[in-house]
């Protein structure tokens, strides 16, 4: 059975011209997936029975439960989904007063292999359906809750990006979930081709994993710097417009003795220059044999004081969900792939 | 100079495109660009295909560059290149990368087809002093092993996933790593591969006292 979640009012076309059904159904679909949140091709009862039983016998909504939820003494859950065979992705969801952050992940595993992220240690296992991305948010009970969306849990959504591009056009479209772009973040640590195709075609945030100005540092922590080094990065980002409306953020994992010094102010500061931007730093959440550890707190502080001094607005991100291992860089599903390959 | 997914690229002609081992090949054309030893080049073969990365397989030097790919039957890529025949058309990137510069005495580690930069590097003598491990399930897929015998000599050392017992070390990289006696933690290390490989052998290599800013990764995507 095929999955009609997911799909644009384009594909759908498609299915049912195929179906020789009516070229009005697709769009009908499209509200009773996206608007109406139908579960089943039954419900969408503007459809001719004839319709709904043709789709029935080859198509289903096709959305999947999450098959395990975790809550954190901080009020962040964080939601387990199956996807393809013995494969999970996790997604997190982050309370926050009057906004709802959404942490969906975008690949099974990683192929990036940054020294600080868990993810990684699982290496890659595939590419996540539009359907599958959007399943994490439509299928989790505070669905109607969520205010935002970040692109910032399991993958590089860049190394996917079709089905991310797919995914936000469903979520921002008129036909689809009506969502405005500013609710939605990409985060990417810098596959160029792809991020300008992602500026030029959508109006949502981008967020950069940034993490060091300096080229030998970043190829330790993070080898797309062999490919795409940061200096690269930022000089295609200057080549177009952000503001408050369309902006363009740098993560920055604070590590302690390795980034947080005032050389590293400096540098950040220089190669910042002609770019509105701004910083998030971030404590660095500790995973099992790594080498690194997260700053000090009076150093972070330090940190965004000298940046904010010299013109950047920078923030510090709370850390959320760390006891259920929710927190940035600690999503990974690689003890459910090990024992699902066992079975 | 044509735009191509993001990418300036040339039309080149196939100048072979040769079976060396069941499933991977050699495609070679000709340098146009000059390029440093360890960079990579986008190839595509048509606009519709999303163009894919690979570490040029050549020394800096030679009038050709050489392309190391295996194909993967799932790909989208890989099975069309297979088809190549001298004279059909490729699309090709100017190269770029900076996984380039070697310090003195590099110990490579290589899965498959992330030997690519290491030879490079090898044939442009900017990697003196070299040790070499490379990992392979079976013999035929130790790309270049006469060049890297008759270079390398007993630096040179094959692991060997599923061989029989004999001259080769047998297991995967990162058994060999784990328990191999020469192990220098002040020596620089370079990793070539997929990301599951590499990441293991890096926190092999980390667990064994080597620091981190001694080891230098490069991850096929």
């Amino acid at each position: 059975m095929v999955p009609l979640y997911g799909k644009t009012l384009e594909e759908l076309k498609s299915i049912v011209l195929e179906e020789g059904l009516p070229a009005f159904s697709a769009k009908q679909i499209t509200e009773w997936l996206y608007k109406h949140n139908a579960e089943s091709i039954d419900a969408m009862t503007n459809l001719s029975k004839k319709a709904r039983e043709q789709l029935s016998a080859k198509y289903t909504v096709g959305l999947v439960k999450p098959e395990k939820v975790t809550e954190s003494a901080d009020g962040t859950k964080k939601y387990l989904f199956p996807v393809l065979a013995n494969r999970y992705v996790e997604a997190a969801y982050i309370p926050d007063k009057d906004r709802a952050t959404l942490c969906v992940s975008s690949q099974s595993g990683c192929k990036m292999g940054c020294l600080f992220c868990m993810t990684a240690k699982q290496g890659f296992q595939g590419n996540l359906t539009a359907g599958e991305i959007l399943n994490q948010l439509r299928s989790i009970p505070e669905f109607e809750k969520v205010t935002n969306i970040v692109y910032m849990g399991m993958g590089e959504p860049f190394d996917n990006l079709d089905n991310v591009l797919k995914s936000i056009q469903i979520m921002t479209s008129d036909w689809g979930m009506g969502w405005s772009s500013k609710r939605i973040t990409v985060s990417t640590i810098g596959l160029i081709p792809a991020m300008k195709q992602f500026i030029e075609s959508t109006s949502c945030h981008l967020a950069i994993s940034l993490h060091t100005p300096f080229d030998d540092e970043r190829k330790t922590l993070m080898p797309i710097q062999n490919v795409h080094p940061i200096v690269d990065v930022i000089a295609e980002l200057k080549k177009y417009r952000f503001t408050d409306h369309r902006r363009v953020s740098f993560e920055y994992i604070m590590f302690d003795g390795l980034n947080d010094t005032p050389r590293h102010v400096k540098a950040l500061v220089k190669l910042l220059n002609g770019l509105t931007c701004r910083i998030n730093l971030i404590r660095f959440h500790p995973i099992p044999g790594s080498p690194l550890r997260t700053s000090p707190d009076e150093r972070i502080i330090q940190f965004r004081d000298s940046l904010t001094s010299k013109g950047i607005f920078t923030t510090i991100r709370a850390s959320r969900g760390q006891d259920i291992q929710a927190a940035c860089g600690l999503l990974s599903t690689k003890a459910l792939q090990e024992k699902g390959r066992q079975q | 100079m044509k735009k191509w997914n993001e990418f300036d690229y040339d039309i080149q002609r196939v100048i072979s495109n040769q079976s060396i081992a069941p499933g991977s090949y050699i495609l070679k054309f000709k340098k146009i660009t000059p390029f440093l030893a360890g960079q990579v080049v986008a190839l595509g073969i048509s606009r519709d295909i999303e163009p894919r990365y690979y570490s040029i397989a050549s020394g800096e030097n030679d009038e050709l560059i050489s392309i190391l790919y295996s194909e993967r039957v799932e790909g989208q890529l890989t099975p069309m290149l297979s088809m190549l025949k001298p004279g059909d058309n490729l699309m090709v990137s100017k190269p770029f990368g900076t996984y380039t510069q070697v310090k003195p005495s590099p110990i490579f580690i290589a899965a498959g087809t992330g030997i690519a930069p290491f030879i490079s590097m090898l044939m442009s003598n900017k990697a003196k002093g070299a040790t070499l491990i490379h990992g392979a399930r079976y013999t035929d897929y130790f790309y270049y092993s006469d060049y890297l015998e008759n270079t390398l000599g007993n630096r040179y050392i094959r692991c060997c996933s599923r061989c029989e017992q004999g001259s080769l070390f047998v297991g995967r990289v990162t058994d060999f790593v784990k328990q191999w006696n020469d192990l220098d933690p002040e020596r620089p290390y370079y990793l070539c591969g997929s990301a599951e490989m590499v990441v293991e052998t890096r926190d092999i290599l980390i667990s064994r006292g080597v620091p981190v800013s001694n080891i230098n990764s490069e991850i096929y995507f």
